[in-house]
């Protein structure tokens, strides 16, 4: 019996197929949409992993010697003194950074690298083993170890133990660094007594790299949740006219004896099926998408950020089983009322897979009543609500009724074009136009997210890139960067650098806590360099000049959302009062900034030397002069930065990004215009009797085809209109309320009206392809097709 | 008795309060008996089929198939009364749309696991409908697919037949036709058919007649 009733649902799928290919490919591209982007984030999540687990820099405390080496004696003097070091050899080879630790004694083992394998590990302690991701050892040439490829290892490093590092490196008997465990015994010997030319540095502050990264993520996540939802729309519309078209078939298998719950479980089994069967090709084409974007995000987050992604994609278990995850509990969400109402169907309702379409326009009041409650309920959210999931909150209220209100908002708009039309041609189209409306409803619920979605990112990111070059001009006015080792190269420095550029620009600061919050105290020299180059989000007047007079201070945004602190309140530095006259924005901090006059400063904090320095110059003498302090003063590289190269290759990662979203979009977009083409192909197949008597009394099928694509146009352009104010609040919420509660800064937003008419376009030309099959299928229907709605009648 | 109906009441809501369709209907039917069942628009005869076949639920009353009220069964209970001794024929033919011929034709059997490919042959032969059994419901003039509609209720062999007017969509010649055909092959399988007409010239064919008004046994 089962087999005769799976036979009877099955067959439905074979004679019609199309309604079989919208489902699966639905769910397939919304699937894929979700997980390419998944697919990204875990691969960049964890490539911040592996770097942080690898270098270990930030968590712990380090242990440094002013000479620069230190001497493999101190390193066992302290371990015997019953202090928990360990010890790093660091260096290049072959251009890669190579890292050698100690597995027995470091905090991290030897970082992502799992040691569980007892053979292994007497490889690291005998032989000399290389951990490296593939692409990394493929650089190396034969030192005689064995290769290991290890995927969680950050790109471009390889880790191994120190002695090999010591032997390669050509080190014997010296250590770079120690590293200092978090936990220290109570009763161990002061540092100074024993090995007083080492100095402990303590872990960093704010440069967590994962929650710099997680804004992109989230922003990423944002987006394919968004993508996924219009997938959603599609596959809900596929599944409700599937029942709907099935809802004969029910009915007579039932009627010849199927029992009810075999036929609700066989259902849900096939739908199942189907999703895992969609769920899996979406996965697939996932894949594809996060391969193609990768290398793009992987250099825009590395760029933005600092942090090492591999470029390379991995098929990690947990972004494709949660794409199959939620390629079944999307199948499930949309066909939960399918489901439910065949489970209470009376066994004598009769099908209406046209009345099913029409449903739409039945409940319209209570639609359009839940549409404002939902809008209501995102505005109160937005101006009341605090907390990340409040903002979570309001995305969700304002997208969804947004989506409920467009068919309720298009109805009126329509019945308005109605009552103004003049010819009866004209009135006729008004007329069918919204009586199609209810029938297409979802799929322009999809293109009106799809589109706000592309509307909203384009935004957000414009916005992101616009404010992060401002940022970058800020940050990185001065033309070149020194770091000194310690206060007297620092005064050497200076002495040496006053004669050879135009200013040097001393950057000095203190850690102090500011209303309770961790912050940083700056004191910059008084130039133009900061009157010109750092923007105030806020100010009060002639802020600069005042600060420069030692009238009061600037501070951050952070510390000031945090702090609860506005323009013309005080704050308290090292006991002594100051008026904050400036707010500035600081993206990718996580703590409080102020910044007070250079002289201000030192009356404050008299023990703070400044270690670096910021060099006002001619950019061409940039690389002269690096090399120079390199030979001169021994720097190295990364106590040297140039600030033009970063800022060209920051500008370079933000056109990467636009890629990356760029192709985000057009796919958003695609599966929006694909459901279009689906919806206006399965209505076509029942718009027969209605466009049947306004054939035979005299409109070619041909001038039917022609007002098919201008109506599809027609809605597009309608739903474009509406889904431009919802993207923009879309950003406004992304940018101004979660970003805020996330990461505590805000992202000013710029509108970008030229991108918006670029988007119209597209989602025009995505309405006119999706319209013209269906609309070819119509000019072609054979006459004899027409007549039979007829003799269907008599 | 096959088939035993007592005091069958039904109504459905109207605008203006429950209308009452059936008012105590009871009648009785034996194997190999034909019985028309006439009336008005209205009047009460699908209603009556429909519970007759456990389609739907009476307010009250029983229905009896075989000695078994089939009101006191549960849904799973009652599917399988209409899977193995009931056999309906609808107006609307209700043929499986993405099925062939063939497999609408064999279907109900295979539900009640009694189908026997001999008897389906020849049924489908005297139906006329061995060159169509390739095709589709759809590629099938309207009295060839209720010819298909009687193969397959018949292929099952059902105790029962309960036929909705099933020759109401079908010109005089052909409904005569079908007509004769469900007669000799009811009396074949010694099944009893009730079948709603408004036909005076068909159901004057059948061994007798209800006559329905208002709801009631006129």
């Amino acid at each position: 019996m089962t087999r005769a009733g799976l036979h009877a649902l099955l067959s439905h799928w074979w004679r019609n197929p199309m309604q079989l290919f919208t489902l699966v490919v639905g769910l397939s591209l919304a699937t894929a949409l979700w997980s390419g982007v998944q697919a990204v984030n875990a691969e960049a999540r964890a490539s911040y992993d592996a770097a942080a687990a690898t270098l270990g820099e930030g968590q712990f405390a380090q242990m440094t010697s002013d000479a620069g080496m230190i001497q493999q004696a101190d390193y066992i003097k302290l371990r015997r003194a019953g202090w928990l070091v360990s010890p790093v050899v660091e260096g290049r080879l072959d251009g890669v950074r190579l890292i050698g630790l100690d597995p027995l004694t470091a905090p991290n083992g030897l970082g992502p690298v799992d040691l569980s394998d007892g053979e292994l590990t007497v490889d690291v302690l005998t032989g000399g083993v290389f951990f490296a991701t593939q692409d990394t050892l493929d650089r190396l040439s034969d030192y005689n170890v064995t290769l290991v490829p290890s995927p969680d290892v950050a790109p471009g490093v390889i880790l191994t133990d120190v002695g090999t590092a010591q032997r390669l490196l050509d080190m014997d008997g010296f250590l770079s660094r120690l590293i200092v465990a978090s936990a220290q015994p109570v009763n161990q010997a002061p540092l100074a007594d024993v090995a007083p030319d080492l100095t402990v540095r303590t872990p960093q502050n704010g440069t967590d790299v994962a929650r710099l990264t997680d804004s992109f993520h989230l922003n990423l996540t944002a987006f394919g949740l968004l993508s996924f939802a219009v997938g959603i729309f599609i596959v809900h519309g596929a599944i409700g006219l599937a029942f709907e078209q099935r809802r004969p078939v029910i009915r007579t298998l039932r009627a010849l004896g199927f029992p009810l719950r075999r036929l609700v479980a066989l259902i849900a089994v096939e739908l199942l099926a189907l999703s895992l069967i969609a769920g899996a090709i979406g996965v697939g084409l996932g894949y594809l998408i996060a391969a193609a974007l990768l290398p793009d995000v992987a250099a825009t987050i590395s760029g933005l950020y600092g942090a090492s992604v591999s470029g390379t994609l991995q098929l990690r278990p947990e972004w494709w089983l949660s794409g199959l995850l939620i390629a079944v509990g999307g199948t499930g969400m949309a066909a939960a009322t399918s489901l439910f109402q065949l489970a209470r169907m009376p066994l004598l309702a009769s099908a209406r897979p046209r009345a099913w379409a029409m449903q739409a326009g039945r409940g319209r009041l209570y639609q359009a009543a839940l549409a404002v409650g939902l809008l209501i309920l995102a505005a109160l959210l937005g101006a009341f609500g605090s907390g990340l999931i409040a903002g979570f909150g309001m995305l969700a209220a304002l997208l969804i009724g947004a989506a409920l209100a467009l068919p309720v908002v298009l109805d009126r708009v329509l019945a308005f074009g109605s009552s103004r039309a003049k010819s009866v041609i004209a009135e006729w189209f008004w007329a069918d136009t919204r009586q199609q409306l209810p029938g297409l409803s979802l799929a322009l619920m999809a293109l009106l997210l799809a589109m706000a979605a592309n509307v909203g990112v384009s935004t957000m990111v414009s916005s992101f890139r616009l404010t992060f070059t401002g940022f970058l001009d800020q940050r990185l006015a001065s033309e070149f960067y020194v770091y000194a080792d310690d206060a007297d190269q620092a005064a050497a420095l200076q002495t040496f650098l006053t004669s050879r550029v135009d200013k040097v620009l001393p950057i000095q600061s203190a850690d102090q806590d500011i209303r309770g919050l961790a912050s940083e105290i700056y004191g910059p020299t008084a130039h133009a360099t900061y009157r010109e180059n750092w923007l105030f989000l806020q100010s009060a007047p002639d802020a600069w000049p005042r600060i420069e007079a030692g009238e009061g201070a600037a501070i951050n945004e952070q510390l000031a959302r945090r702090g609860d602190i506005a323009i013309g309140d005080t704050i308290t530095i090292a006991g002594q009062p100051f008026v904050v006259l400036g707010i500035y924005g600081d993206y990718g901090n996580t703590i409080g900034q102020v910044i007070v006059t250079e002289t201000l400063f030192n009356t404050l904090f008299p023990d703070i030397r400044a270690l670096r320095f910021g060099l006002r110059m001619d950019p061409a003498d940039v690389p002269a002069l690096s090399a120079e302090l390199r030979d001169s003063f021994g720097l190295a590289e990364s106590n040297m930065i140039n600030q033009a190269g970063i800022k060209a290759f920051s500008l370079d990662v933000f056109e990467r990004t636009f890629t990356v979203t760029g192709a985000l979009n057009v796919l958003t977009l695609a599966v929006a215009g694909f459901a279009i083409l689906m919806s206006l192909l399965t209505l076509a197949t029942m718009r027969l009797p209605q466009l049947a008597p306004v054939w035979a009394q005299g409109l070619t099928r041909a001038r039917l085809g022609r007002i098919e694509i201008i109506r599809a146009v027609l809605l597009a352009l309608l739903t474009a209109a509406l889904a431009l104010p919802l993207g923009l609040a879309l950003a406004w919420t992304l940018l101004a309320v979660v970003n805020v509660e996330a990461f505590g800064w805000r992202l000013p937003m710029y509108l970008f009206p030229l991108a918006y008419l670029r988007l119209a376009v597209f989602a025009v030309i995505a309405a006119v392809l999706a319209a013209l099959w269906p609309a070819r299928k119509l000019a072609r229907t054979r006459p004899a097709d027409l007549l039979k709605v007829f003799s269907n009648e008599r | 008795m096959l088939l035993r109906v007592t005091d069958l009441i039904k109504s459905y809501p109207g605008p203006d309060g429950a209308v009452a369709i059936l008012n105590g209907i009871s009648m009785a039917m034996d194997r190999g008996e034909t019985l028309a069942l006439t009336g008005e628009s209205g009047s009460g005869k699908s209603t009556l089929l429909h519970l007759v076949g456990g389609l739907d639920q009476p307010d009250s009353g029983h229905v009896a198939i075989d000695g078994v009220d089939i009101g006191a069964l549960d849904d799973a209970s009652r599917a399988a009364v209409r899977r193995d001794k009931v056999g309906v024929i609808f107006q609307q033919f209700n043929l499986i749309p993405s099925l062939t011929v063939a497999s609408n034709i064999a279907f109900q059997a295979r539900l009640a696991g009694v189908e026997d490919a001999d008897w389906t042959r020849d049924l489908t032969t005297r139906m006329g409908l061995a060159d169509h059994m390739a095709k589709y419901p759809e590629q099938l003039s309207g009295g060839q697919q209720q010819r298909v509609a009687i193969a397959r209720t018949l292929a099952a062999r059902p105790a029962l037949v309960l036929a909705d007017e099933p020759t109401g969509n079908l010109d005089e010649t052909t409904a005569d036709t079908v007509l004769d055909l469900m007669l000799t092959l009811v009396a074949e399988t010694n099944a009893a058919l009730l079948m709603v007409t408004h036909s005076e010239r068909l159901a004057a064919r059948m061994g007798r007649r209800l006559h329905l008004r208002a709801g009631r046994v006129a």
